[in-house]
């Protein structure tokens, strides 16, 4: 318990990661909805660097690193279409966008 | 023994950070718990000696991520209580916690960790940083410069889709048009 | 000499390809000239043929192609001419050509004029590659040919539904000899290895007699059914529902007679097996006799024609089950000229008296068409067997070939039935041509036929008078291949007993038909009569009840069989499947339509359910991979490698 060892380390980012699943599945508000997908982001990026450090392996690390620039651009260009959305129809509830019904 | 202190705190205030991001009902309380959340990331990122990536996570998450953030929200007045129509909470969190432990099933398997052999070995003696920039600038150089396009698109992309005005190019008008758009607006306002 | 191999066989199906492109168009007279010249072609590549044979020269195989070439088994698109098939090539082209001449003037003014050319070719490329193939295979292509031809031309007329009727039954009943018939080949092949007649033919020399019975009996079935012996016969004469050309080339000279050639080809196998002949003998006994009775009170004439027809297929199998080959081919060829000329004269009186056929209703025809009474006479005179027409060498011959084996049931009926058959036959040209005019009651204007149509029989005529000549060439030619030899009855009284007695029988029978229906005062009958209402006209006129039972007992339950399995099996389980099949797919899309809601959320906690499953899948496969020293052994267990 007291050595913290990689397993720790792995559970950690899985118990983040399912909170991120819950609040994607949650969440009607397509806002909070990116909230939660951030949270998902993160957990993979602690396991990445946690690899990183117990095998002393760099790639951990980069793929984080990348991770983040992406998450970056992502939230740039979602939170642009969202503008664009709620300039048309005035609100962002998912209940509410059912265009793409089959 | 510090690092398990350090370990077991910030491990219990990521996740109680990133339950409250799901669970309230108040859009400002999940941006704040969220951007605490990040916070609390980076340090993990420290203890586990990633110190480039722990600070990268501040600025560029926390300080840019959860800026636009806000911005977004002062955007969509989602200061007030969010009403949401409960999901059925029972599937929810009952796939949840089942991909959860599939997960751990499988990364803890020792068939996995007997397995690994490591690529780009750290160099020892020299500091994170350096190993860093030795390994991004030389094996990682053509996803840095393609993720440095991305960012420029992306940038674009977020000009364009949220600016006002957008459809009209002033570098490919006359003078004339932009003069005669300019009395137009004028109209418009007055 | 190939070369005229190719011409006789290939000419009619040129013919008939040249009359094919027309069928949909109004009558060409051209179609028939040139369909006629491509027959009178092969005729004379026939003849040149013929004339080769006879000098001497040997057997010309020619191998077009391979057919089949799979494991064990190779048939070949080969070819034949040897004394056996040019005899018949001679035979079927010759009346084809004739045919084909008197169709231009009977067919004058039909509207499928073209489509009959057409089939009529067909059928006569079929035959040749009947009578030309030199293994079974290519026997059964030209086999089924015909039938398939002979439906065709049986149903010419196929708005009449009673055309239609004949033609289904023809086609049905061969089919089911045809069964026969392949068993019988199949059979061939598995014990002898090869298809050829040659091959085939030496290797049944080393077969047990039970296996080469079996493959007799076989071979047999199927010339039953072609040449219409009992119990298949019904079709026989149903069949003259199709236009008289088509009964006198198909029913008198060259289909049915392909039944008695499979015998005659396949001697080797027939005379090692002398029962098999022996029931094939008396089997053609009895139904030559059968016929011979069902003709003497029909008021038909076709189908006194027919049943004529039928009688005489009973003695080429009488002859052939007795081992006299030669003799039966030589009554075939005979046989086929004149009772071609007599169907062709018969199509002439039918035309003449607008299609009436019940004889009855005509008399005193002869003033009026004199050429065809000539033939007519002369062509029933032929197959009453008088001497010196072409019948009585065939048909004494027979007799002869009965007596010198002592086989003294089959002498006496068949000698019963040659009386018989000239009653009959004179009965129809006496109530025809002789008497008085009873057609006028019903207002016919009779007329001779057209003058070409009488030339074009006119070689059937010659050769109906002068066959009889050919008889001693004929055996010579035919005697190696045949292993014939002549009839040699003990002393030379017994034989001009034979003979004169054979006359002077035939012709008391001919005088007492003259007799009885060359008078004046014949009424038409009109059921009531004493004799109309006797048990035995009443059982010949109505064929012996056998199309009746055929119809009650045989058709009627099958039909209604067929019925059952079609609600019971095929709509119910088989088209309940398919449509269950379909019904299941089409259930299962439109439930699975409602995952498709437009709704991000489901769409999200789809994707989280697939990333479980993905999740269990990874892991067990893991499980598997790790723990596969252990599960191997489980798994060879259950039978699982």
């Amino acid at each position: 318990m007291m050595e913290i060892g990689l397993n720790h380390y792995l559970v950690l980012s899985t118990i983040l990661f399912a909170i991120g699943l819950v609040g994607v599945m949650k969440r009607k508000n397509l806002l909070l909805l990116f909230f939660a997908t951030e949270i998902l982001l993160n957990a993979v990026n602690i396991a990445f660097a946690a690899i990183s450090h117990y095998y002393g392996d760099l790639t951990g690390q980069m793929f984080a690193f990348f991770v983040i620039a992406i998450a970056a651009s992502e939230v740039a260009v979602g939170l642009g279409l969202l503008i664009v959305w709620y300039k048309r129809h005035g609100n962002i509830d998912l209940d509410a966008m059912t265009s793409m019904k089959g | 023994m510090f690092e398990a202190i350090a370990f077991y705190l910030f491990a219990f205030l990521t996740i109680a950070m990133f339950y409250i991001t799901v669970t309230t009902k108040h859009a400002l309380y999940a941006l704040t718990a969220l951007a605490a959340g990040m916070i609390f990331i980076s340090a993990f990122f420290f203890i586990l000696g990633a110190d480039f990536l722990g600070v990268v996570q501040i600025i560029v998450y926390t300080g840019a991520v959860m800026a636009l953030y806000a911005f977004g929200m002062m955007f969509f007045d989602t200061t007030r209580e969010v009403k949401e129509k409960q999901g059925n909470k029972a599937i929810i969190v009952g796939l949840s916690t089942l991909a959860a432990v599939l997960i751990v099933l499988i990364v803890s398997a020792p068939m996995i960790s007997d397995n690994i052999v490591a690529l780009y070995p750290a160099i020892d003696g020299v500091g994170n940083i350096q190993e860093i920039g030795l390994v991004l600038f030389t094996k990682y150089l053509i996803p840095f410069e393609v993720a440095a396009i991305m960012l420029l698109v992306a940038m674009v992309a977020g000009i364009v889709l949220a600016g006002k005005k957008m459809d009209i190019s002033l570098t490919l008008m006359d003078a004339e048009e932009i003069k005669a758009n300019e009395e137009k607006n004028k109209k418009v306002l007055s | 000499m190939e070369k005229y191999l190719y011409i006789a066989l290939f000419a009619p199906f040129v013919s008939s390809l040249f009359s094919a492109l027309f069928t949909a168009t109004p009558k060409k007279l051209f179609t028939g000239i040139v369909g006629s010249a491509l027959i009178i072609t092969s005729l004379i590549s026939s003849t040149i043929l013929l004339v080769y044979i006879l000098k001497g020269g040997e057997p010309i195989h020619v191998e077009l192609m391979t057919w089949m070439a799979t494991g064990g088994l190779y048939i070949p698109f080969g070819f034949v001419v040897d004394q056996v098939s040019v005899t018949m090539m001679m035979v079927v082209t010759l009346v084809s050509s004739v045919v084909h001449v008197y169709s231009i003037g009977y067919m004058d003014h039909d509207k499928g004029f073209n489509r009959f050319f057409a089939w009529l070719s067909a059928f006569v490329f079929s035959m040749m590659i009947l009578v030309m193939s030199d293994n079974y295979a290519g026997l059964f292509i030209g086999w089924e040919g015909v039938g398939l031809c002979s439906w065709g031309l049986i149903g010419f007329w196929f708005h009449k539904e009673s055309a239609s009727w004949a033609a289904n039954e023809a086609f049905i009943m061969n089919r089911i000899a045809d069964l026969g018939m392949l068993i019988g080949i199949f059979l061939v092949y598995w014990n002898t290895g090869t298809l050829q007649y040659d091959g085939a033919f030496a290797a049944f020399h080393h077969l047990d007699t039970a296996t080469l019975s079996w493959i007799g009996i076989f071979l047999f079935i199927g010339a039953m059914g072609k040449s219409a012996q009992f119990p298949l016969h019904t079709w026989l004469a149903d069949a003259m529902e199709g236009p008289t050309p088509v009964s006198a080339l198909i029913h008198a000279a060259t289909m049915v007679t392909a039944g008695v050639y499979l015998v005659i080809r396949s001697h080797e196998l027939y005379s090692l097996i002398p029962s098999v002949g022996l029931f094939i003998a008396s089997l053609g006994t009895f139904v030559a006799l059968f016929a011979a009775s069902m003709a003497l009170v029909n008021r038909d004439m076709k189908r006194i024609i027919a049943y004529s027809t039928l009688s005489q297929l009973g003695y080429m199998f009488a002859a052939a089950g007795l081992g006299a080959y030669w003799v039966a081919l030589f009554h075939l060829m005979a046989h086929a000229f004149f009772k071609a000329l007599l169907f062709l004269g018969a199509g002439n009186v039918m035309h003449a008296m607008h299609d009436e056929l019940d004889p009855f209703k005509m008399g005193g025809l002869k003033k009026v068409m004199k050429w065809t009474w000539i033939m007519m006479t002369i062509a029933s005179l032929a197959l009453a067997g008088i001497f010196p027409f072409a019948g009585f060498f065939s048909k004494d011959t027979i007799l002869e070939a009965a007596f010198a084996d002592h086989h003294m049931v089959i002498y006496g009926v068949l000698l019963f039935t040659a009386g018989l058959t000239a009653f009959y036959s004179f009965r129809l040209v006496a109530l025809i041509f002789h008497g008085e005019e009873r057609y006028k009651l019903f207002g016919i204007h009779p007329h001779e036929a057209y003058k070409f149509m009488l030339v074009g029989m006119s070689p059937l005529l010659i050769l109906a008078i002068i066959a009889g000549i050919f008889q001693q060439p004929f055996f010579h030619m035919v005697e190696e291949i045949l292993s014939a030899h002549e009839y040699h009855i003990h002393s030379h009284v017994t034989v001009w007993i034979m003979l004169l007695g054979t006359q002077i029988f035939v012709g008391l029978a001919i005088l007492y038909a003259y007799r009885k229906y060359a008078r004046s005062g014949i009424e038409v009958p009109d059921g009531t009569s004493e004799v109309e209402n006797s048990f035995v006209y009443k059982l010949l006129i109505n064929q012996y009840y056998i199309p009746y039972f055929y119809e009650e007992y045989i058709v009627k339950p099958y039909r209604e069989l067929s019925k059952a399995f079609w609600t019971e099996v095929d709509l119910k389980v088989v088209d309940a499947t398919v449509d269950g099949i379909a019904g299941v797919i089409y259930g299962t899309g439109e439930k699975t339509r409602a995952m498709q809601s437009g709704n991000l959320s489901t769409m999200l906690k789809w994707m989280v359910v697939g990333l479980v499953v993905l999740l269990s899948l990874a892991v067990v496969f893991g499980l598997a991979v790790r723990y596969s020293d252990e599960i191997g052994p489980i798994l060879s267990g259950l039978g699982v490698n």
